[in-house]
């Protein structure tokens, strides 16, 4: 059996284990983690053959007439892959000490429903066509509906549905006319580099077909298409941290990203793009604004998760084979920094029962190791060296000084500013303020084990990125020259 | 063994309609639920033997009493009728064993027979419409599986259930009529009854008065019997007041026969060029399509019996599958025929575990509870199974990928594209939305409320699960294998739709 249909199977099969297991919560556990790490055991083994240059491919059937349910493993594939199974180990052992931790309730369901999103995420980074991308990509929403809503609060309802009716809405009005009209002019849906659109396509064609993909991908929350991702944040912050900051939105961006190197091409979108520049600049500058007001710490987070995605739009839309680069080395960077923040949000809910801003008072002499943590995650998002954030920021602004775009060095360096408008106070407060007096009456410590050293070896991972970044581009490297 | 092959035209509407007058001689409710069973699987089992024949050989031409046409009657079993009386006799076969345990409650014990009675005669009309190349026959087996029909809907326990069958009669008198005033008309300017031999004949005299006329009248009536909005008002209370497992194989079938009815009228006798180049036919069929995915389908949003919710959402997805026919394209009519089959068993999935739920819902004895809202509060947790399931097919309805709908709605959307009606896409992307809502109202429901107290965990019985779900299974099979479906429906549209005409 091959490593990519295992890389199918194990979450599929681990999804039946955690479900059958559900009486038993510390086998149950075992589980999920066993899954995690033979996933990414799997995962990885797809890496060396990637690296060399080959392109591992499976066709489970054909759905339609000449239309293969498909995969095949290429370069941003393999690198949101590692990620989503990746990241996935480090969130299942934080996830045993927040569910444990809060005492939530249909732990099993939770379970069983993040192995399918995995498996989904994975589905959806190894896509060898658009049908197979889009399948999985409402499968991805579908999945984690039961996740966001987890609750099952009248709150968490309207977040749920705030969620379903703009991912549903958008990928149904938009993607969905959009593969189906690739498919009626170009005959194929296979992704492939240079592009596959007809030669000589009318460029008014073209935007269309652009504006409807990329409104259509609503899990990359382009503006004004964004409110589900903080609708989302109702979950718990597991989910909120995994998918909600890693697998559910790179797959957005991931989609956004490959739909422009496969089925566009680079060549084709030519000067098509300014209007895409524009918008994704909007958001990243607007959403950084909101973040700034948001006095829940989720909600400043959410909101900095759309901004940061619009980064990675912004270095698409920028079409030069650097900032393809750029992009891609962006979707990992902000997984590490990202996830890092939302543990923390999520260690600091759990032991200090705090969801706003300005109760973090002093916070960080009593969980010293989190705020650090939060600390390595905003500075790495602000693009400080020598931060992960620092490196595709780098090749973000050089694209785009390169082709002289003055509206994205604007935007970019505008956003800076912001995102360390809205970090900066937090960790201030945290160190150097004094605890309120009420505080001092409520003693805590850290959060349990599990999650600390959970968010550790992410904020780890995050300074790792830096220093070993070279085979992280040597990976990316073939985006750039296709 | 051969011989039986040569003949099977002939089982297929015979063997049915044998087991209807041996049910009503018996009058036991449990002989005649074998007797009719086995002649449904028996039905079922023929027309695959005819779908395996028709697929090696072509079209099949059966002499009744060997008389040759177009003096004797013709069976005539073209890729089209295969494929439709495969749905028909095979939703036969999987409600009727579920209807066991459904009527047990539904129906007074002394009428079963007459249900199994009823459903055989109903089954044996619509099979016969379709396997029949005759006009007059058409009209004929229209009346059987109609007059039967009424019935069942009658012997819903539900008072309502004889009103909501009275205008289905009404309503559906008034189309028959005008079918038979249509195939008169036909048979005054061609002197035959003859399908085939009508189509010949009619060119050169399309355009005169009469064979307008009888379009006309033929349209319409057809239109009223598979519920072309606005012609549908018999529809909602007929399906909402009639037994569940009725409810469930009318939806799958009846109107889904005479959709098979208008494309053999208008495809094969009347002809394209009359319909969709010299006549305004396109355009109304377009309209009134479009009509019914908006009206209905917000109609549903708003409806408080589930039963009736998806009864107005049926409206609704007919207006796709005559907006596909609309087209007069291969990938339209594709997208009809494909569409016509995938709704009728998403359709039948639902309706089956609704049945199962009123009886999960129901108290010991007590009368039957309709499926209103306030009753669904929290029914996840009390029937996961069929909650879960008609959620799936709920999905379907919407045209999630990786469903059956999914792949209807592909085919529709391509016609459109390929006509250049990019507003007509839009119409039919933004109409599926309107799915999403009637169907996350009832998950919302069932899902988030909370169950009232001393609610206990009451699935439907398994014999009714299991038909149900083969068919919640169906739905997601034929979402993701659809060689059968879409093979079998493209052949059919091409042996319709003349290429490059």
């Amino acid at each position: 059996m091959s490593a990519l249909q295992l890389v199918f199977l194990i979450p599929l099969l681990g999804a039946v284990g955690i479900a059958l297991s559900g009486k038993w919560p510390n086998l149950r556990e075992s589980v999920t983690i066993t899954t995690a790490v033979l996933l990414f055991g799997t995962v990885l083994q797809l890496l060396d053959p990637v690296l060399a240059g080959e392109r591992p491919e499976l066709v489970l059937f054909e759905i339609l007439p000449g239309l293969n349910i498909a995969f095949k493993v290429e370069p941003l594939g393999m690198l949101f892959g590692l990620i989503a199974s990746g990241l996935w180990i480090v969130n299942s052992v934080y996830s045993i000490g927040y569910m444990r931790g809060n005492d939530e309730k249909n732990q099993t369901r939770f379970y069983v429903c993040f192995a399918l999103s995995i498996a989904a995420a994975l589905a959806i980074a190894f896509a060898g066509n658009l049908l197979t991308l889009f399948l999985f990509y409402e499968a991805l929403t579908l999945i984690t509906y039961p996740l966001v809503t987890h609750a099952g609060t009248d709150k968490a309802r309207a977040g749920g549905r705030t969620y379903l009716a703009i991912l549903i809405g958008t990928s149904i009005l938009f993607l969905l006319p959009a593969v189906i009209y690739v498919w009626h002019v170009a005959g194929t849906t296979d992704f492939t580099a240079g592009g596959i659109l007809p030669a000589g396509m009318d460029s008014g064609a073209v935007s269309v077909l652009l504006a409807l993909f990329m409104f259509g991908i609503g899990k990359a929350a382009l503006m004004p298409f964004h409110r589900w991702l903080p609708a989302a944040m109702v979950a718990p912050t597991p989910v909120s941290a995994l998918l909600h900051a890693v697998a559910v939105v790179k797959a957005g961006v991931f989609s956004v990203v490959k739909v422009i190197v496969y089925v566009f091409g680079l060549d084709t979108l030519a000067g098509a793009t300014d209007w895409l520049v524009a918008i994704s600049g909007f958001t990243i500058v607007a959403a950084s604004i909101v973040a700034l007001h948001a006095d829940n710490l989720k909600r400043r987070l959410a909101y900095s998760t759309v901004s940061q995605l619009s980064y990675i739009v912004l270095a698409a839309a920028l079409i030069a084979p650097l900032s393809i680069v750029g992009a891609a080395l962006h979707i990992a960077t902000h997984a590490f920094a990202k996830i890092t923040l939302f543990f923390t949000a999520g260690a600091i809910y759990t032991a200090a029962h705090k969801t706003e801003v300005s109760q973090l008072n002093g916070i960080g002499k009593r969980m010293p190791w989190t705020m650090a943590a939060f600390t390595i995650g905003a500075l790495s998002l602000i693009g400080v060296p020598p931060l992960a954030g620092f490196v595709s920021k780098w090749f973000i602004l050089m694209s785009a000084a390169e082709g002289g775009h003055f509206l994205a060095i604007a935007v970019l360096v505008i956003s800076t500013l912001l995102n360390a408008a809205y970090f900066l106070p937090i960790i201030h407060a945290a160190f150097f303020k004094p605890l309120s007096d009420e505080d001092e009456h409520h003693p805590h410590g850290e959060a349990p084990l599990p999650m600390v050293l959970a968010l550790l070896t992410t904020a780890a991972g995050t300074i790792a990125l830096f220093f070993f970044s070279t085979p992280l581009l040597r990976l990316v490297q073939p985006l750039a020259a296709s | 063994m051969s011989s039986i092959a040569a003949h099977l035209p002939a089982l297929q509407v015979v063997l049915p309609l044998i087991s209807a007058p041996l049910a009503v001689l018996l009058r036991h409710g449990g002989f005649a639920f074998v007797i009719v069973t086995a002649g449904a699987w028996a039905a079922f089992a023929a027309a695959i033997g005819l779908w395996l024949q028709t697929g090696e050989t072509g079209t099949i031409s059966y002499h009744i009493g060997s008389w040759a046409p177009p003096w004797g009657i013709e069976y005539r079993v073209d890729r089209l009728a295969s494929f439709v009386l495969l749905l028909v006799s095979g939703t036969a076969a999987i409600v009727l064993p579920y209807s066991r345990a459904s009527i047990e409650r539904e129906i007074p014990r002394d009428l079963h027979y007459l249900y199994y009675a009823m459903f055989s005669l109903c089954l044996a009309g619509l099979l016969g419409i379709t396997i029949t190349g005759d006009a007059f026959n058409i009209f004929v087996f229209m009346e059987i599986s109609s007059l039967s029909a009424y019935v069942l809907i009658a012997l819903g326990r539900d008072r309502r259930a004889l009103a909501a069958s009275f205008r289905y009669l009404i309503m559906g008198t008034i189309g028959a009529t005008f079918i038979v005033i249509g195939i008169g008309f036909l048979y005054l300017m061609t002197g035959t009854l003859n399908l085939v031999d009508m189509a010949e004949r009619l060119r050169g005299v399309e355009s005169s008065r009469p064979v307008l006329a009888a379009l006309a009248f033929i349209t319409v009536g057809v239109s009223l019997k598979l519920a072309l909005f606005p012609l549908h008002q018999w529809l909602p209370n007929a399906y909402t007041y009639a037994p569940s497992a009725v409810t469930a194989f009318l939806a799958a079938t009846a109107t889904k026969v005479s959709v098979y009815v208008l494309i053999r009228f208008w495809f094969s006798v009347f002809g394209e060029t009359l319909v969709f180049e010299k006549l305004p036919l396109p355009q109304i069929l377009l309209l009134l399509s479009l009509a019914a995915m908006f009206a209905a389908s917000f109609t549903a949003i708003f409806q408080d019996n589930l039963k009736r919710l998806f009864a107005y959402s049926s409206v609704g997805q007919i207006g796709y599958i005559t907006l596909g026919m609309s087209f007069d394209s291969v990938n339209g009519l594709d997208a009809a025929i494909l569409h016509l089959f995938n709704h009728g068993i998403t359709k039948a999935a639902i309706f089956l575990l609704i049945g199962g739920m009123v009886i999960g819902l129901a108290k010991p004895g007590a009368v039957l509870p309709e499926p209103t809202f306030d009753r669904l509060a929290g029914l996840a947790r009390r029937m996961p199974l069929t909650c879960f399931g008609i959620v799936i097919a709920g999905l379907s309805l919407i045209g999630v990928p990786g469903t059956a709908g999914f792949v209807s709605k592909w085919y529709l959307i391509l016609a459109a594209m390929e006509k250049g009606q990019f507003w007509i896409v839009g119409a039919i992307l933004l109409s599926s939305l309107l799915a999403v809502v009637y169907v996350w109202r009832f998950v919302e429901v069932a899902y988030f409320k909370p169950a009232p107290e001393g609610a206990s965990k009451q699935e439907a019985p398994l014999s009714m699960l299991i038909p149900a779900w083969i068919l919640v299974i169906a739905t997601i099979w034929f979402g993701l294998d659809t060689s059968f479906t879409v093979g079998t429906a493209t052949e059919a549209a091409l042996q319709l739709v003349k290429v490059g005409r």
